[in-house]
């Protein structure tokens, strides 16, 4: 066989070779990057769905921290620490918490343990109004975030970690653009959430002083917040019980500060329209209705039109 | 007297040719560096976590060099055909107890003083302020504490047949009252009988070492300095414990044969 003629089959057998191999091996390696990808995040890699308890306790960890270490442990009455005090504080989350928060550890059950108590924190405070020494300033709720932070690489998914996170940055330390950047991690993780959009619709209202930008956060928020019970009526979401807290909150805080928005710049109408939707949702209907009616007075002064017309 | 310092010379100075204290000290340095490197919202003041996780690993590494030293002591000189020679020396058997436990003692000591000077440091480099009294009165008490453990850990060596095995008893129970001894009576109540009287009898019998250990909370919260009436307490009720421990080991010892 002419030598030439083999080298050239030769060569066409290798590019077929080559081209049927990366046709095989292409999807295989699109498959193992995906795989790496959605293990991007190391503690779930190590510890899989476990990661949310040690994500949990780290949470619990930095509400001990904003107690200078006064926390009840398993052993102790926990009905006051239900819910984080850390989360509480922010206004954003229903609290279950009953009983006294300043005496979980009783009387003392024998001499060992009333002796014992000189050694450990044993009186209530709270970081950010003095700490343990009733010195320290506000800053020194500072010292939570590690713990949050460590909450929130353990459990991406969890939003409430960077709520809190953001509002004790932007509310207690100043650090604005932190907050914002924690939102936007959270934002990453769980996209489209009406939580996380509305405590970012804040920083741009209330920090930023930009009530464009706001609105159109909190509107895409309040779509969000709609989209996320599909089939199920505003009406029935709305409803009084201790179940749906969070989710009544959520609506009343967004047409809330949707009505203020309106009201700022003037647009009377509407901010009347979202004080409406607010009191469905509100645990003091009576004071915001007050509100609507002054406004409606406001506006019939301003153009006439009397208040029957809304 | 002189007997006594005479063996507790001798132990200090096997500690600092052993790599023990060294490695877990540079462990400990390490780990809180490592700590403190990383990055937390921009802000550089955030010490709490750091002075948390550098107080607990003092206390490891403390439990771990008393706990291994002492376990060590009599059964080396056993082994090595020492023990002999050196009781036929004008030195009794209590005296080589006392020896023992003061030179392991001592030499936990001089440990905690190293730890202890590194953790100001790190605290210090954040807090920009130094509460000597409190370190000192955490560092007193957990010197006390390490006492009552190397009582255990010597009467442990003379009843154990192995180092390894006392050093894994010991370790057991240590940790075991550090975690739950605070809340055993607590659980006794929930209990019927005859578990409750069992809880009971152990919550009095046991050492309460979680007392100090408990009080890493304060330091690193910055709480006020507890009263000396207390510290003075604690120290009273650690030396009464060690005392019995080693009242108990110096019987063992009388009766047990040393060829």
């Amino acid at each position: 066989m002419n030598p030439a003629r083999t080298l050239f089959l030769l060569l066409v057998a290798l590019l077929v070779f080559c081209f049927g191999l990366a046709a095989s091996l292409a999807p295989r390696f699109q498959a193992l990057e995906n795989s790496v990808h959605q293990s991007d995040n190391i503690f779930n890699l190590l510890l899989g769905d476990a990661s949310r308890i040690f994500a949990n306790s780290s949470f619990v960890e930095a509400d001990a921290y904003y107690h200078s270490g006064y926390y009840p442990t398993i052993f102790d009455n926990k009905a006051a620490f239900q819910t984080a005090h850390i989360a509480e504080d922010t206004g954003a989350v229903a609290s279950h918490n009953q009983g006294e928060e300043t005496s979980f550890m009783g009387p003392p059950r024998d001499w060992i343990d009333a002796f014992g108590r000189n050694f450990i924190p044993n009186r209530h405070t709270h970081l950010d109004e003095g700490g343990a020494d009733d010195l320290s300033g506000s800053k020194e709720v500072r010292e939570i975030l590690p713990w949050l932070k460590l909450s929130a690489e353990l459990d991406p998914e969890n939003v409430k970690t960077y709520t809190v996170t953001a509002f004790w940055l932007r509310t207690r330390l100043n650090q604005v653009a932190e907050a914002e950047l924690v939102l936007r991690e959270g934002l990453r993780h769980n996209p489209d959430n009406a939580q996380l959009l509305f405590e970012l619709g804040r920083i741009y209202f209330e920090n930023y002083h930009n009530s464009a930008r706001a609105r159109n956060i909190w509107e895409a928020a309040l779509r969000s917040w709609a989209r996320q019970a599909p089939g199920v009526p505003q009406s029935k979401r709305l409803e009084k019980t201790n179940e749906n807290f969070d989710d009544r909150f959520l609506f009343e805080q967004l047409q809330t500060y949707l009505a203020q928005l309106e009201e700022k710049a003037g647009n009377l109408d509407a901010a009347i329209a979202r004080w409406e939707q607010a009191k469905l949702a509100s645990p003091n209907p009576q004071d915001l209705q007050k509100h609507i009616d002054e406004l409606k007075q406001k506006h019939t002064g301003s153009d006439g039109v009397s208040p029957a017309s809304f | 007297m002189n007997n006594i310092f005479a063996v507790a010379g001798i132990v200090i100075k096997e500690l600092y040719r052993r790599k023990d204290f060294y490695v877990l000290f540079i462990l400990t340095v390490v780990i809180c560096l490592v700590m403190a490197s990383v990055n937390i919202y921009n802000d550089n003041e955030i010490i709490r976590y750091i002075k948390s996780i550098c107080l607990l690993l003092i206390w490891v590494s403390s439990l771990v060099i008393a706990i291994t030293t002492t376990a060590r002591q009599i059964p080396a000189e056993r082994e090595q055909r020492t023990l002999l020679p050196l009781l036929a020396k004008p030195l009794s058997r209590t005296q080589l107890i006392f020896g023992k436990f003061l030179g392991c003692w001592l030499a936990c000591g001089l440990v905690l003083v190293c730890f202890y000077a590194f953790f100001g440091a790190l605290a210090a480099s954040r807090e920009h302020h130094w509460p000597l009294l409190n370190y000192f009165q955490a560092a007193f008490l957990h010197w006390m504490t390490l006492g009552v453990v190397i009582a255990l850990t010597l009467l442990g060596s003379l009843v154990f047949a192995a180092p390894s095995s006392n050093s894994t008893i010991c370790f057991v129970a240590v940790a075991a009252i550090l975690c739950v001894g605070r809340y055993l009576d607590a659980v006794a109540l929930t209990r019927p009988e005859p578990v409750r009287s069992i809880l009971w009898t152990i919550y009095y019998a046991i050492p309460h070492l979680e007392i100090p250990f408990d009080m890493r909370n304060l330091i690193v919260h910055d709480w006020p300095l507890i009263g000396w009436k207390f510290i003075g307490l604690d120290a009273l009720y650690s030396l009464a414990y060690a005392t019995v421990f080693l009242v108990a080991a110096c019987l063992v010892f009388r009766r047990k044969a040393v060829n």
